[in-house]
């Protein structure tokens, strides 16, 4: 059930300039709703007079442990800039759990990579996790345009093998996602999560593979649930949703 | 206690608090935030005779206080309504009110004669103001003779309420409303969106695959308070207002000015549980400014 909950910040530390990775926990104490890896949520931005609309922002990670809900937010304009710029005690208006997470493995699929662009690599966090404890080890295919755009790397490293990319060659391998050498290796299934370029990239190249790709998008939307239809994707069914329908696709669905 | 009934034509409501066609789904999307049954009525998603998968990505640019769409009618069809959609939402304690579009009137007689045979549906909301169809839709909103012969045509075909939808994008909004009152709506609402467009500089492009859309939100309620003063003054049938109306505040504006009942649109997509607050807040009001009957309030404005 999607829920409005006023969250109190517990914290909101930066990953360099661009990036916070902001820890929050209900006002009430109440417990945090189930989410699967890949939902989001829709934060309504209460300090910036240029932003109107909620902010749909992936689900970092939800900490059953300290009842805390993660999210990664880069600056993409006045609205996240807003967030970035909250402070621990400050209160967020959120709705959650929005919209379908990733599938999960089915019995003999054991090779798994999990690529991610930017802070794209949100989701994956969460993902990798669930499938830490489901006794997988996933391997972490993360791209960046530089060293400092790379986030939450001892986290992933502490979940599976992790392998870099950076544009400009500051760190790991020099070149996108798809010029990795990982990428010709045989999967089972692949996660995606990235800018659009990227993910289009990876499914062109992992569409005959026989592997099961998903790919988690993030078109420009107003309500988060269904109602507005703006944020709609052409697939194989016509125009669906993205908040509803996705955020999370088969590449099979999709008309790429 | 208040009371908060109001009437439109033959159609009671519980109380003036109405969701805007477009912006609440057919209903069971909100189910989780607020209970249905607290609404005066709930208008569904623009419906039309044929499904329509809408205009190409993007659809959608936010604007200040407010936002712009092109979503251009997606809907499944009235046939997909009637046998998926109805049953779900037949028996909320609220009134279904259907918002019906056309390419020409003989679409619109149509769907409304499919509405008819479903007797929890009381009242049609004909859209003659949608600014994202290429054909019908405001076309024939903006002139009195377009407006006047899609509510005739209406008006033969449906028995229950009838309510026209119209377009701000014109010279005159109350010419307008007097036509289709001579052609028997029982009221008439106002407005739909603006027409606008925003561009990105940067790229040299329009935010919107259709270049041009509708402009909602808080940016346009001074515009929509206007008009609904403007034809509260020029009709004699009840008005239903709308256009930016984001908490209790916002729509005791239009009351005032003149409207019988409002619908809350944009605002179910920033604040999903705002309708029933805007009913907690018109009843408050109405405590505290020693108002037994909404309908005392009812273009109250003093001046």
């Amino acid at each position: 059930m999607k829920r409005i909950i006023v969250f109190r910040i517990v914290s909101n530390t930066a990953l360099g300039s661009n990036y916070t990775l902001m820890k929050l926990t209900p006002e009430d104490n109440a417990e945090l709703p189930d989410t699967c890896p890949g939902q989001f949520v829709q934060i309504y931005v209460p300090d910036s007079k240029s932003t109107y609309l909620r902010r749909p922002i992936s689900i970092n990670f939800v900490d059953k442990k300290s009842n805390q809900l993660w999210l990664l937010i880069r600056n993409a304009g006045d609205g996240t800039a807003a967030l970035m710029r909250m402070k621990a005690e400050e209160r967020l208006n959120i709705i959650m759990p929005l919209g379908n997470g990733f599938t999960l493995p089915s019995d003999g699929e054991r090779k798994l990579l999990l690529v991610g662009g930017g802070v794209g690599v949100a989701p994956l966090y969460a993902l990798g996790h669930k499938l830490v404890d489901g006794g997988y080890r996933p391997v972490f295919l993360l791209g960046a345009r530089s060293e400092s755009d790379l986030l939450m790397l001892d986290e992933f490293k502490a979940l599976g093998d992790v392998m870099i990319c950076t544009d400009d060659g500051s760190v790991g391998h020099h070149g996108v996602v798809t010029t990795h050498e990982v990428m010709n290796g045989t999967f089972d299934r692949i996660y995606c999560c990235g800018p659009m370029p990227m993910m289009k990239a990876v499914a062109n190249m992992v569409r005959n593979s026989g592997a099961e790709c998903e790919v988690s998008l993030e078109n420009t939307m107003a309500c988060g649930v269904g109602a507005c239809l703006c944020c709609v994707e052409p697939t194989v069914k016509g125009n669906v949703c993205v908040c509803t329908e996705g955020p999370v696709f088969n590449i099979n669905q999709l008309t790429w | 206690m208040v009371n908060l009934n109001v009437n439109i034509g033959n159609l009671s409501l519980k109380n003036p608090v109405l969701t805007a066609s477009g912006t609440f789904g057919y209903g069971p999307e909100f189910a989780d935030f607020i209970d249905l049954n607290r609404l005066g009525g709930f208008i569904v998603k623009g419906t039309t005779l044929e499904p329509r998968q809408g205009n190409p990505y993007p659809r959608m640019v936010e604007t200040p206080s407010g936002m712009i769409n092109a979503v251009g009618l997606q809907n499944k069809g009235v046939d997909y309504f009637i046998e998926h959609i109805y049953p779900q939402i037949k028996d909320v304690d609220s009134q279904i009110i259907v918002n019906v579009s056309g390419a020409g009137v003989d679409d619109y007689v149509e769907v409304c004669r499919r509405l008819q045979q479903h007797t929890n549906i009381k009242a049609v909301e004909v859209n003659i103001s949608c600014p994202n169809v290429k054909q019908g839709g405001m076309a024939f909103g903006t002139t009195c003779e377009g407006a006047a012969s899609v509510t005739r045509a209406v008006r033969k075909a449906f028995e229950g309420t009838v309510l026209v939808k119209l377009s701000p994008n014109v010279t005159d909004i109350a010419e307008i409303a007097r036509a289709v009152e001579a052609e028997g709506a029982d009221s008439v609402s106002l407005i739909n969106t603006v027409m606008a467009m925003a561009i990105d500089v940067e790229r040299r492009k329009p935010y919107l695959s259709t270049v041009t859309g509708g402009l909602s939100g808080a940016a346009v309620r001074p515009i929509a308070v206007r008009m609904v003063w403007q034809v509260a003054k020029a009709v004699k049938i009840p008005v239903i207002g709308l256009g930016g109306i984001m908490n209790g505040r916002d729509a005791l504006e239009f009351i005032l000015a003149g409207a019988t009942a409002v619908e809350i649109g944009t605002a179910n997509f920033i604040n999903p549980a705002v309708t029933v607050e805007v009913i907690d807040y018109i009843e408050d009001y109405c405590t505290r400014h020693g108002v037994d009957n909404v309908n005392s309030l009812i273009g109250a404005l003093d001046y």
